[in-house]
């Protein structure tokens, strides 16, 4: 008798020490998704209001009825103190900027870590090793000279010249070379007994099995992509070249209050959706690449 | 390594590897032996003359307090950075980690802000503590805290530190919750059972083992506090109130961008180029040694 009701005692302390260990897990986890969303839910609240309620200060906790007015000026007209570049020809810079670079990334890291494992020829490693090197120089530590690179061949206020310097990726190419290692040899044998050559076999055997990793990448490299900031900045100054996360810091320059900050707002809000919708819908890929490729 | 079975092929491999070989040594080589070459030579103010001066552009750097300045700030903005990510990811993970109801919308919620740019995780904290439009930034002020990051040096350092971890805390918390995930319930378990409480667990279990994922982090993040808070920088402070957020990479940039001192700026990005060996070195090395606990 006082057993069993010793254990129902005991249970009942567990059960409500879980209950409580459970509340207080929710609410931090809530306390860290609160940090994250609430700026983006300030600035989208921010950007439903006109200039002057935001140039006072006084911006409300919940949206106003400026939205599309701040939405289509921010898109066909800019803004900013300057009539800055219009937030359309921003975004459409930015797609083919990240587009280019993911996909260029992807199908030269694809071609040469292919040669790479499955050729021998001489200076095989020596040339992995120059790839691989590159590791060591991001764009940041080496500005000024590949700034004077650019300008000897032409290639300032292009978009050849945002893209190309930044397709080389030693990254992708040591992750395509790690999975190709992990194809059987006997599916190359089978390939040759059949007949076929190495451009064959990479399109029909070795593209079809690299899917998910080049989705992987993809996310990734498109995400690195769009959020480049000190390349096109120096590379760029034509305004019909710009790209919106450059653009938009020009357009608060050195965060005058009498800029036109609903219209800043709504940029922002532009410049982040693109990426985040990637991630978001293409989360299980996305980890999955961000975690085999680095580690 | 190499695989047993392999194609035959004389140009073949050396026209695959063409493209991605052109990009790197047009771009990553040549520039690099640029800054290497340049770093050594001083041209006159007007770019008329050019001599060799050995080191002299390496001692300059080493021996200018405001490059030392720098660096001292830069060492204070990466520590605190990688700090603040690292730890509030790691306790993100640890609960995201257990097993509660809507754990999964918790881990999409956690994971998108790696998405946000640098510059756009500033301009976002810039809508929240500018001291006129800012929610924060007026509330501060309305409580008689005199709150202006454009004008106070500690303030935009705050700032800056602030807004670039915020960035940086999803992408740690998604290589330690795949580092928690890949920790054997077994043991955890079998401490439990032997009466070890939560917080003995974590330090006794599952903190060792998560250690080859937390230095691996550290590393990343300091390499991004260096680099890649550039935007943040530049679009929240200019480096400024005076140089109070000037690191290294933000100096390299007015000194050779705005300033036009080639010789120095040179100079610099050689020393930030030998750091960034000096890490992925040590990172390599230890990986290797510890990765296999």
């Amino acid at each position: 008798m006082s057993v069993t009701t010793d254990a129902t005692a005991l249970a009942e302390r567990t059960r409500r020490r879980q209950f409580r260990e459970k509340i207080v897990t929710h609410v931090c986890l809530l306390a860290g998704i609160l940090i994250f969303v609430f700026p983006i839910y300030l600035t989208l609240i921010g950007s439903t209001h006109d200039v002057n309620t935001i140039g006072r200060g006084d911006v409300p906790l919940l949206p106003g009825a400026e939205a599309v007015a701040n939405y289509t000026q921010a898109w066909g007209a800019g803004g900013g103190r300057y009539m800055g570049t219009p937030a359309g020809t921003m975004l459409a810079n930015s797609l083919i900027m990240a587009l280019c670079i993911a996909v260029g990334k992807i199908a030269i890291s694809l071609t040469s870590a292919y040669a790479v494992v499955f050729f021998r020829f001489p200076l095989r490693m020596v040339f992995f090793w120059l790839i691989f090197i590159t590791l060591m120089l991001p764009v940041e530590v080496r500005i000024i000279p590949t700034f004077q690179v650019m300008v000897d061949l032409g290639l300032t206020n292009t978009m050849a010249g945002l893209v190309i310097p930044l397709i080389a990726s030693a990254t992708a190419t040591l992750l395509f070379r790690q999975f190709f290692l992990t194809i059987p040899d006997e599916y190359v044998e089978a390939a040759k007994i059949d007949g076929a050559g190495p451009i064959r076999f990479f399109i029909d055997v070795v593209l079809p099995l690299s899917r998910t990793n080049i989705a992987a990448l993809f996310v990734i490299l498109f995400i690195y992509g769009w959020n480049q900031y000190l390349w096109p900045l120096l590379i760029v100054n034509d305004r019909s070249l710009e790209t919106v996360v450059v653009g938009l810091t020009k357009m608060i320059g050195t965060g005058d209050q009498q800029n036109e900050w609903n219209v800043i707002m709504a940029t922002a809000v532009f410049a982040l959706l693109p990426p985040v919708a990637v991630v978001v819908f293409m989360q299980r890929w996305f980890v999955k690449g961000l975690t085999e490729t680095e580690k | 390594m190499q695989k047993k079975v392999i194609f035959k092929g004389a140009v073949l491999p050396y026209l695959l590897l063409a493209p991605q070989l052109l990009i790197t040594g047009i771009f990553f080589f040549w520039p690099a032996g640029q800054a290497i070459y340049q770093s050594f030579l001083r041209e006159d103010a007007f770019g008329l003359s050019v001599e060799f001066v050995g080191f002299e552009n390496f001692l300059d750097v080493v021996r200018d307090q405001t490059w030392l300045d720098s660096a001292g700030r830069t060492l204070l903005f990466s520590g605190s950075v990688a700090v603040l990510a690292l730890g509030s990811a790691l306790f993100l993970a640890v609960q995201a980690d257990k097993h509660i109801r809507g754990a999964d919308v918790y881990k999409t919620l956690l994971i998108w802000p790696y998405a946000v740019a640098p510059a756009i995780a500033a301009v976002l904290w810039l809508f929240m503590f500018h001291p006129n439009i800012g929610l924060f930034g007026r509330m501060l002020n309305g409580l008689g805290i005199p709150w202006d990051y454009r004008l106070n040096g500690n303030q935009a350092m705050l700032m800056v530190i602030m807004a670039s971890a915020w960035k940086q805390v999803s992408y740690n918390f998604i290589f330690f919750l795949a580092g928690l995930q890949s920790i054997p319930r077994a043991v955890l378990e079998a401490a439990a059972i032997d009466g070890a409480k939560p917080a003995r667990r974590f330090w006794t279990i599952i903190f060792p083992l998560l250690s080859p994922t937390a230095f691996f982090l550290l590393v990343v993040n300091l390499v991004y506090a260096f680099f890649d808070t550039f935007g943040v920088i530049h679009s929240l402070t200019h480096g400024g109130p005076g140089k109070a957020t000037e690191t290294l990479i933000y100096r390299v940039y007015t000194d050779g961008v705005i300033n036009l001192n080639l010789g120095s700026s040179s100079a610099q990005s050689v020393i930030l180029m030998l750091l960034v060996v000096a890490l992925t070195v040590i990172q390599f090395r230890y990986v290797e040694r510890k990765v296999h606990y």
